[in-house]
């Protein structure tokens, strides 16, 4: 579903991946794990068609296409979802109309019907139930004033609505306590479908015991250093990332 | 929800480069020769047959102009305006009588009206949801006023300025200039000399207006001011609420547009003004725009009296205008919002003026500054409390955006307190739409434009909603548009 090859990445001059190759087939939940300022974060930007992400070589292919020439909204609209790491707020437009516009969005780029009111309604009630998300919430604006939590369980919500092929959870973990997580964890879990491929992307291995990996990678230095089964995970969470960090240096 | 839909689907349909209402209506006008001078005030005095007292009063303004000077402390940049090099009255050269009905009026200009999605035919209307009544004034003269029989059921007087001189002498002279004196500015003085048309309002005591009033101004001809007068008089426990839209033609001289409102409210009355001013902004490069220099003003005479101005400003190359309110009555309401969005090389430096008097006097001022490409965005405002005005209170809240980093937002609070029982209060918050955002919007599924168009709509949605219904769609659709190409 995914292949990255050879992937080299710039942000304001400086090269932050630099040479990174990844293939991700459909079904498949991908751990990349990583010390901070490894390129995590930069790789879900590149993948989401961020502005000043260039890729100065390699290719990015999603389902057989060459992505990297695609706008961020094209690429939403063939599947590709972003958990941001710090969602954004948007003051005025309440999480109801900022879900259903942008629904309406993708579902007319793919050439879709667009839902009525009613069966919309529905249906966003249906999912929010599952993450314990209020209705009160869903008439306030999107992730304006939302707890940590709150915030993260919006991400998971306009997940499960727009339904992508490949789902990119940017440390969705992070600033999550226990319970909040546990949440967070079930809503991905019962995404998990033959067809549909996840990134996950953690900084730390607890998140991976909710959500259990088919494969861990390790990012170090804008490569992948190391890639294993989910006891990498567990490994890492005894050794650190130390070993990564200090090989990936050496020439 | 809906109206957010309506807005994407307007932003993908409009065509960058075209001022929707940026046409010419080919008609046949009657002008007054070029310039101004004592014998064009008497021309267009005489145009309306007008009554001695009307010609006197309008002299005077004039000869009270020449000794006046333009104002020059707002925030704005234009070349000198040559007063001389304008026409002051244009009209169309239909029959040389209003027309009594619609199938009287010239083809042309309801096909005009057409155009600019302004409904007149009644029976369309009364078949549709819209339940507005409609004063036209076109160039320099109202063309026709819909639904007056129903209205003069009701008791309410709703019909063109010029009309009013002639059928209603001793209201418009009991009241008009006792908001906005002839000698209050330059522009107001100006108006008084030359006015021509535009509506006036009369509620009697005690009546609700059975539906909501509205004017549409429209330039057409070229190098011509307009200078309409609006005269809403609400009596005791009177309700109406009242709606102006403007616009005008792609033209690339600039025009003058110098318009003078003015609202009494007596005990326990209520106006509620709102405008969606589009003149044309001029193009991107700043070329051709109308320059808008208004003065609104509203008396809260009464006690319990209350005015509530909301502007939706996304038109004209020059904005200057303040509606104000004098609240003079006890326990009377001020209440002022607005949008006001700056594209290319637009300038705008509005607000509004509180101006507290009586005991328990509240006021709320609401302001949305949006300015984007290389635009200058200013609100100017004054809460003042006088010595007599036990207990009165104010709430300011100025916000701006700033889209791209070539514009400017100018936030311009004075405050004046003469009464330590007063209660005033000011927050104001500048901001950049930013790129994270628009990332984030777009991650979803939104294009630039859509995006912008959300995350503006949403800066703007404590003024929207105080627009009456029908007209929040059309202005959430023209905050988009305005913004079209702003980014990027």
């Amino acid at each position: 579903m995914l292949e990255i090859k050879d992937l080299h990445v710039e942000v304001d001059g400086k090269e932050i991946l630099k040479g990174l190759s990844l293939s991700v087939k459909p079904g498949e939940v991908h751990a990349i794990m990583g010390p901070n300022g490894s390129g995590k974060s930069t790789l879900s930007y590149v993948l989401a068609g961020r502005e000043g992400y260039d890729i100065t070589s390699g290719s990015v292919i999603f389902e057989g296409h060459d992505m990297t020439q695609l706008k961020p909204e094209e690429r939403a609209a063939k599947g590709v979802f972003l958990a941001f790491q710090y969602p954004l707020e948007i003051p005025g437009v309440t999480t109801m109309t900022f879900l259903r516009t942008a629904l309406n969005a993708q579902q007319k780029a793919r050439g879709e019907s667009e839902l009525d009111a009613p069966s919309f309604l529905r249906l966003i009630r249906e999912k929010a139930r599952l993450l314990n998300i209020s209705d009160d919430m869903l008439k306030r604006s999107l992730n304006t004033g939302f707890s940590g939590g709150e915030k993260k369980r919006n991400e998971i919500l306009q997940m499960m609505l727009f339904e992508p092929k490949l789902a990119i959870l940017d440390e969705t973990d992070s600033g999550l306590d226990i319970d909040a997580m546990k949440i967070v964890a079930e809503g991905v879990n019962a995404l998990r479908t033959p067809q549909r491929a996840m990134l996950v992307i953690t900084h730390y291995q607890r998140l991976l015991d909710y959500i259990v990996p088919d494969v861990v990678h390790v990012l170090a230095n804008g490569r992948i250093a190391k890639s294993g089964d989910k006891n990498l995970a567990l490994e890492l969470e005894r050794t650190g990332y130390d070993a990564f960090v200090s090989d990936a240096v050496l020439p | 929800m809906a109206a957010s839909q309506d807005t994407i689907d307007e932003v993908r349909s409009f065509d960058l480069e075209n001022y929707k209402y940026g046409f010419v209506t080919d008609i046949e006008s009657e002008k007054a020769p070029k310039g101004l001078n004592e014998d064009i005030v008497r021309f267009i005095s005489d145009k309306k047959n007008e009554p001695q007292w009307m010609l006197d009063w309008r002299l005077k303004a004039f000869e009270r102009w020449h000794e006046m000077v333009e104002p020059k402390w707002a925030k704005v940049h234009y070349p000198a305006i040559d007063f001389q090099d304008a026409y002051y009255y244009a009209a169309p050269k239909t029959d040389e009588d209003r027309p009594d009905s619609l199938d009287e009026v010239d083809p042309e200009l309801l096909k005009t009206y057409e155009k600019l999605g302004i409904p007149l035919k009644e029976q369309e209307l009364l078949a549709g949801v819209k339940n507005i009544a409609v004063d036209v004034v076109f160039d320099s003269v109202s063309v026709i006023t819909t639904f007056k029989e129903t209205l003069a059921e009701s008791g309410v007087i709703f019909c063109p300025m010029s009309e009013a001189v002639q059928k209603y002498p001793e209201l418009v002279q009991k009241y008009l200039g006792s908001v906005v004196p002839v000698t209050d500015n330059f522009y107001a003085t100006l108006n008084s000399a030359v006015f021509s048309d535009g509506s006036f309002v009369y509620l009697p005591e005690g009546v609700r207006c059975p539906m909501e009033l509205s004017t549409y101004f429209r330039i057409n001809e070229a190098e011509t001011g307009q200078f309409e007068r609006t005269l809403i008089i609400a009596d005791k426990g009177s309700y109406v609420s009242y709606l102006e839209g403007c616009t005008a033609p792609m033209r690339d001289e600039n025009q003058l547009h110098a318009a003078v409102v003015e609202l009494i409210v007596m005990d326990d009355a209520e106006i509620k003004y709102s405008t969606v001013q589009n003149w044309y902004p001029g193009d991107v490069n700043g070329k051709g725009g109308i320059y808008n220099f208004v003065t609104k003003r509203g008396d809260c005479r009464g006690r319990n009296s209350k005015i509530s101005w909301t502007q939706v400003e996304t038109g004209s190359a020059i904005t200057w205008k303040y509606p104000s309110c004098i609240l003079r009555g006890e326990n009377s309401v001020g209440e002022f919002y607005s949008i006001a969005i700056t594209n290319n090389y637009q300038q705008a430096d509005t607000g509004t003026k509180m101006i507290h008097l009586g005991k328990n006097t509240r006021s709320r001022i609401v302001s949305k500054g949006i300015s984007a490409g290389h635009a200058q965005n200013t609100y100017r405002g004054l809460v003042t409390m006088h010595p007599k005005a036990e207990n009165a209170r104010n709430h300011t809240q100025c916000d701006s955006l700033l889209i791209g980093d070539k514009c400017g937002a100018h936030t311009v609070p004075y405050i004046e307190s003469r009464n330590p029982s007063a209660i005033i209060e000011h927050e104001a918050t500048t901001s950049k739409l930013s790129e994270e955002q628009l990332f984030y919007c777009r991650q979803r599924g939104l294009s630039q434009e859509e995006a912008i168009a959300l995350l503006v709509n949403g800066f703007c949605r404590d003024v929207l909603q105080k627009l009456p219904m029908e007209f929040a769609v059309e202005a959430q659709k023209l905050v988009s548009i305005s913004l079209e190409g702003s980014v990027g």
